[in-house]
């Protein structure tokens, strides 16, 4: 384990921090401009293409996870796995059930 | 730093593997935290793909600047939250607890705008028994809503501890971990936005 070193204080520099937060703000200001603009089902694309880069850049920056072990990774995406199953499953029940008479 | 080594020692814990297993806790709380919410995002992706006409219709209706000043709102909090906790790594005090004052100013004015927006959906008959969007809309915000607020309870604590001088570069744990569990709440509304107010 390379506790030691992390515990030496692996403090992400302010300037990775400000880089990070206009990223994040220019990519914001994207997504609402990019609503008013009708492109059918691109639009959905586009939003959670969006949300989903604002979110990783969220999580490995600001929440440090880019400089965690593996073990802290398998925390964040074991249940991000179990939420894709979920919804795959429920959705395909919602769109492919037979009805069956009783 | 006295203190928390004699701390330690008293529970025969060691400072190093304190601070892991300490992340490791907030890092699984976090994994619930995604696993509850996403029971709500199930329920969203399912009824839009079964109701989307009338979630188009019905997400016209929220205010969709709000939403965007909200988002802005969150990210500023996120990042100042960062930089807190960057400061007392390096030992900052003062500008820890900044930091700290300016991450729950922008919390507060999240749950402002909050506020006056539900006012104003239900001035235009909107209430969580409407619809099934407008159901979604009010559990979802107001799941999140819950979560601000324990979030600004926990960086008040924080704060209050900053003036006894309790964190340092050697020991800020709680600021840590209670930063990171700020940036959830961030990360949370980063797919709400869009979700309800851009493309219902």
């Amino acid at each position: 384990m390379e506790t030691k070193a992390h515990i030496e204080n692996h403090a992400t520099g302010s300037g990775t921090y400000v880089a990070v937060w206009i990223a994040l703000i220019i990519l914001t200001v994207i997504t609402v401009a990019a609503s008013y603009v009708h492109f059918g089902t691109f639009n959905l694309v586009i939003a959670l293409g969006i949300a989903s880069l604002k979110a990783s850049l969220v999580a490995l920056y600001f929440m440090h996870l880019k400089f965690e072990e593996k073990i802290t990774w398998v925390f964040f995406l074991y249940p991000l796995a179990l939420l894709a199953i979920l919804i795959s499953l429920s959705m395909s029940d919602v769109f492919f059930r037979t009805p069956v008479s009783p | 730093m006295e203190e928390m080594v004699e701390r330690a020692h008293a529970h025969h814990v060691d400072p190093v593997v304190g601070y892991e297993s300490s992340k490791f806790g907030m890092w699984l709380f976090i994994a619930t935290e995604l696993l509850l919410f996403g029971g709500l995002f199930t329920a969203y992706t399912i009824y839009r793909a079964k109701y989307p006409e009338m979630f188009h219709e019905q997400h016209l209706e929220l205010n969709k600047p709000i939403g965007a000043i909200n988002t802005v709102i969150l990210i500023c909090s996120s990042l100042t939250m960062a930089l807190g906790v960057t400061s007392i790594k390096r030992g900052k005090q003062e500008l820890l607890r900044l930091f700290l004052s300016l991450t729950i100013l922008f919390g507060m004015m999240f749950l402002i705008n909050k506020y006056f927006e539900w006012g104003h959906e239900f001035r235009d008959g909107n209430y969580p028994g409407t619809s099934i969007f407008f159901s979604l809309y009010f559990m979802m915000t107001g799941l999140h809503m819950i979560h601000v607020i324990a979030g600004l309870l926990v960086l008040a604590v924080m704060l209050a501890l900053s003036f006894t001088g309790r964190f340092s570069d050697k020991y800020n744990t709680p600021v840590e971990l209670g930063g990171i569990y700020w940036h959830l709440v961030d990360l949370i509304w980063i797919y709400l936005f869009p979700l309800l107010y851009l493309i219902g």
